[in-house]
């Protein structure tokens, strides 16, 4: 009688037909995930937390400088974005998590084409560009970005403003969770801005979504962020979500905040002081001593007309 | 050796001596800040916020002196004092000196723009120039020379600069008031403890044994 001798190898040693069918995809799916997690500490070290994605089609746009580069580390940790904190270091550290995908932008008032588009819809139809412009706060210190992103007046056409639209209104993502720095009233919530129509048809003008070739890093203002040299840099609004059309100029965040100092034109000028410091000169960042303040900050040339007969020191 | 320090030699000798050392940690931290390039992308700045900082810190920790000294019966502390208070000058000094040097480049016409039109600068400035005589009279020499109730008198614009110190720093803040506020409210505390033992000393009982003037008892009631 032939009694036959138990296998030993046991029914959950018995590797699943599945996966023997397909052992070698499993076997690179193994090394890839083991690849993956050895990364992953490379992946949070503060060096690559603030690296975005590189952005694909770039062309050179116009308006360039041959000034010094501010160097990428000090645009990405000196930072303005009170809805991250008040202090210069905090929104590198605070913005860290903000959530940029999915966004949506909200166009809306005197337009025949109201909408509310995905980030990538409203990017879509544009050729990005950089350029490389002069950036002066209304603190007294400057830099140098090169910006990647598209001119706001190709944006503007697609909505066909009305005749009506005679001031454009730009308003900032409202979400306490996420933004410790609105669950204090330092500045009345949603931070808004604006600009006269034609100073948002003009060239220079541009939605910024990247800089240094990459997409915007969340303390910049991503994911889209207004860019209008020749203004103070509190007027360079940051993590846009709406953008209305309106017949009357928008109150804007730092006009509300302080009507004294801060008008709503707010172009550098170096003849006109903040009500409480001098702004005839500024500390280019990584220099030492201050430099002189240029009139529109050096973008006289292509701007000035738009304020002919304009008394600057009342329409500050 | 029969080892027992009495306890001014204590203070003397040891504690005193350690606070001194205490009292230039700052510098120390900031200097090593400065040398490993720690203070980001505007270092100025942080060097003149940080030494103003301390300026005015040290004063706060210089007017606290009087009330811990009277409130723990600590009489000792009164030999910290003028240590405490030449470090504000100190740390004032180095927020000056770079503020003329740096920040100004030694432009002396834009200095003087500078204080005249801002107001924030105008405080900071002459709360600055009245350090300079309580720093100069601060030795037993001078201090003699002048005679106890002289020296006194001058010395209690000590309040003066410490709320322009605070003004000072209100009048500078863009948006957030915070930590100016919390300086002012450390300060009120302070000179509000001063005010309140000056209306203590005034009322009637105490008052039969000092020479106050009868106005201010009956403003005291």
């Amino acid at each position: 009688m032939l009694i036959k001798k138990p296998s030993d190898i046991r029914p959950s040693e018995i590797t699943d037909q599945q996966i023997y069918l397909t052992r070698r995809e499993f076997i690179r799916n193994v090394a890839g995930a083991t690849a993956v997690a050895a990364l992953i500490p490379a992946l949070l070290t503060p060096h690559n937390v603030y690296a975005g994605t590189k952005l694909p089609g770039v062309r050179k746009g116009p308006f360039g400088t041959s000034e010094e580069l501010t160097p990428y580390g000090d645009v990405t940790s000196y930072n303005n974005f009170y809805e991250f904190g008040t202090e210069k270091e905090q929104p590198a550290l605070m913005a860290k998590n903000f959530r940029t995908k999915p966004w949506t932008v909200t166009v809306e008032g005197e337009v025949n084409k109201p909408a509310v588009y995905q980030l990538e819809d409203f990017i879509k139809p544009h050729t990005l560009e950089e350029r490389i412009y002069r950036l002066r706060c209304v603190e007294a210190w400057s830099m140098v970005i090169p910006w990647v992103g598209i001119p706001l007046a190709d944006i503007i056409k697609r909505f066909e403003p009305t005749s009506k639209a005679k001031y454009v209104e730009f308003t900032t993502l409202h979400d306490p969770a996420q933004m410790p720095g609105q669950r204090r009233a330092i500045l009345k919530w949603p931070y808004v801005e604006g600009l006269r129509i034609d100073e948002a048809m003009h060239p220079l003008t541009m939605l910024a979504v990247g800089l240094y070739g990459e997409t915007l890093p969340n303390q910049n203002g991503a994911p889209l962020r207004l860019v209008v040299p020749w203004k103070y840099g509190f007027k360079n609004i940051k993590s846009i979500v709406k953008i209305r059309f309106v017949e009357k100029p928008p109150v804007t965040a730092w006009m509300t905040a302080g009507p004294a100092e801060y008008g709503f034109y707010a172009n550098v000028n170096p003849e006109v002081d903040h009500p409480r410091w001098s702004q005839a000169r500024e500390r280019r960042i990584g220099e030492f001593f201050k430099r002189k303040t240029l009139m529109f900050n050096g973008y006289a040339e292509q701007v000035a007309h738009l304020y002919a007969h304009m008394d600057l020191n009342r329409y500050f | 050796m029969s080892g027992r320090m009495t306890q001014t030699e204590w203070v003397q000798r040891v504690v005193k001596p350690a606070i001194f050392l205490v009292c230039l940690i700052p510098l120390a931290l900031l200097a090593w800040d400065v040398l490993n390039n720690h203070l980001g992308a505007n270092p100025i700045e942080k060097v003149i916020r940080r030494t103003g900082d301390w300026t005015l810190r040290f004063l706060l920790i210089t007017l606290a002196i009087t009330p811990a000294r009277r409130l723990f019966d600590w009489n000792w502390l009164m030999r910290l004092r003028r240590m405490l208070g030449l470090f504000v000058f100190f740390y004032a000094c180095l927020h000056f000196i770079i503020y003329i040097g740096i920040d100004q480049s030694f432009d002396v016409n834009e200095i003087i723009k500078d204080v005249i039109k801002h107001k924030y600068v105008t405080v900071g400035f002459a709360s600055f120039l009245l350090l300079i005589p309580l720093a100069a009279t601060s030795t037993n020499a001078m201090m003699k020379r002048l005679g106890g109730k002289r020296w006194q008198q001058l010395h209690k614009s000590v309040y003066a600069i410490a709320i322009g110190g605070v003004i000072h720093y209100l009048w500078l803040v863009k948006a957030d008031l915070k930590e100016p506020l919390i300086y002012a409210a450390i300060l009120a505390v302070l000179l509000g403890y001063r005010l309140w033992v000056k209306q203590r000393q005034a009322l009637p009982t105490d008052a039969a044994r000092s020479s106050i003037h009868p106005s201010t008892i009956r403003h005291a009631k």
